[in-house]
């Protein structure tokens, strides 16, 4: 008995020098225990809220405004005479508005069919790691068209109503690395008018955008839609834009080719005249300027 | 052999005693890196960083969460994470190092202390060394630990592009400010 009593003290004790021994070198911050994985919004998949023309995946922060300029200037193949399409330009300024996480909205207006539009764009899914996380964003847009030309025929009676169009938009994308996002949007679009019998009022579209970052401040984007139901026979196509967004610290450049002209849903998937194959692309910019306007309230204890 | 047993005893008293360890979840980092020519402050706060001490070694370990810096504007922040400290690729930053003179301060007893500490700092993959003084306060069994610091962030590769070199502080002022609690194993 007294043997084991001894035995059984004397291995407490090497026990614990050596647990003492062991202590010198050990991890300190192992003895918190592992950290629970938490829920973590992916963040940053695309620079801006628009991809090129298209509403990408992207929200603004909660409390910020972001002015952007869009040029798109003539068409290439005009050649010298026109200094490759910079001497005309067409232009839609837009405000943007981050109200919440999820939720932002928007209003521009566009010199191409004098032009004002609206949107709401709404998150219920976004992009997230952890537990609970879904693997994709999940957005949905929708937004108004206001045509400000005078009435293309004033003798026949004119409904104001004939001047809106409107579309709705799902948005579905993953930012799948660091280096790589891309997003698909089934898109509708509605015009109270059109311009001829044989069109069509409802215009359904798919979009497919996406980012490929070069380095930490640029990355190679594409936008492109094509139309499923409800294109014209002739004269139109499906546009594509393909360019570099650059980031400079407060502004976010997006330089790009484009075939078309217009910069809101309605203008650029239902009217786009131009022609890849014949060199009728237009160079363009968008310059994105985010202003704080609502400071972050630092977070209490 | 009774005399074993009590010794034995005693010596687990006195060792558990000694090994205190002290810790905290909430440590708050702030970091500075605003320049004379900066047009708005450059201001992040971490209100999430574990510490733990260990009072008997001296030796003591900081961590926090680079994503857990929150600025006052939102770009801010989403420049700080993406384009100079890549919390994706860097998510943590770490300090191993000791209280050089930690034999010196009495940790049963409330009281004012200036201590050096020396250590690794690594953030965003590179690993140097720092050494700075730190005040602590023992209170009620707790210790209140203040810190500063400066870095310069061409030692941790955090790159700054030419067109704001001249915004942005080329060292960063980090202040660290904790109240430790004792841990109980």
């Amino acid at each position: 008995m007294r043997k084991l009593l001894y035995r059984s003290a004397l291995g407490i004790m090497v026990l614990l020098f050596n647990s003492h021994l062991f202590a010198q070198d050990e991890d300190l911050l192992k003895l918190l225990g592992e950290d629970k994985p938490k829920k973590e919004r992916i963040k940053y998949a695309f620079k801006s809220p628009r991809v090129i023309n298209g509403h990408s995946m992207e929200f603004l922060n909660p409390g910020t405004m972001d002015f952007r300029i869009l040029h798109r200037f003539g068409e290439l193949n005009k050649g010298y005479k026109n200094f490759f399409g910079l001497d005309q330009a067409s232009m839609r300024m837009g405000f943007d508005f981050g109200i919440l996480q999820n939720l932002m909205a928007g209003i521009g207006r566009s010199t191409y069919k004098k032009e004002v539009d609206a949107y709401i764009k709404y998150a219920p899914i976004r992009q997230s790691k952890g537990p609970w996380s879904s693997p994709v964003t999940f957005a949905l847009v929708s937004g108004i068209t206001l045509d400000g030309l005078p009435w293309a025929d004033p003798t026949r009676k004119n409904f104001y109503t004939s001047r809106l169009a409107y579309y709705f938009q799902a948005i579905i994308g993953r930012k799948f690395s660091e280096q790589f996002s891309l997003q698909i949007s089934p898109t509708m679009v509605h015009k109270n008018l059109v311009q001829l019998q044989t069109d069509v009022n409802n215009i359904y579209a798919i979009g497919v955008g996406g980012r490929i970052k070069l380095s930490k401040r640029i990355a190679f984007t594409w936008d492109y839609s094509h139309v499923l139901i409800g294109m014209p026979d002739s004269g139109y196509y499906n546009p594509l834009s393909v360019g570099f967004d650059i980031e400079t610290g407060g502004h976010v450049f997006q330089l790009h080719f484009s075939n078309s002209t217009g910069m809101n849903e309605r203008a650029f998937i239902t009217e786009t005249t131009g022609n890849w194959g014949k060199g009728e692309v237009r160079f363009g910019f968008n310059l994105s300027r985010v202003f704080q306007i609502k400071k972050k309230k630092a977070e209490k204890k | 052999m009774k005399n074993l047993f009590v010794m034995t005893i005693a010596l687990l008293v006195a060792m558990t005693g000694m090994s205190q360890k002290f810790y905290t979840k909430n440590g708050q980092i702030n970091f500075d890196a605003t320049s004379p020519a900066s047009p708005e402050k450059i201001e992040g706060i971490n209100r999430s960083a574990t510490c733990v001490v260990d009072t008997k070694s001296g030796n003591m370990q900081f961590a926090a969460l680079m994503k857990g810096f929150a600025f006052e504007r939102a770009l801010m922040e989403e420049h700080f994470n993406e384009n100079y400290v890549e919390s994706d690729k860097y998510p943590k930053a770490e300090f191993k190092g000791e209280i050089k003179n930690s034999d010196k301060v009495d940790f049963t007893k409330d009281g004012n202390y200036t201590v050096k500490i020396k250590g690794k700092l690594t953030m965003h993959g590179e690993s140097n060394d720092v050494e700075t003084e730190a005040k602590i306060s023992i209170q009620n069994g707790k210790i209140k630990a203040t810190a500063d610091l400066n870095v310069l962030l061409s030692d941790y590769k955090v790159s700054i592009p030419g067109l704001v070199a001249d915004k942005v502080s080329k060292t960063v002022k980090i202040s660290v400010s904790c109240l430790l609690e004792p841990l109980k194993s």
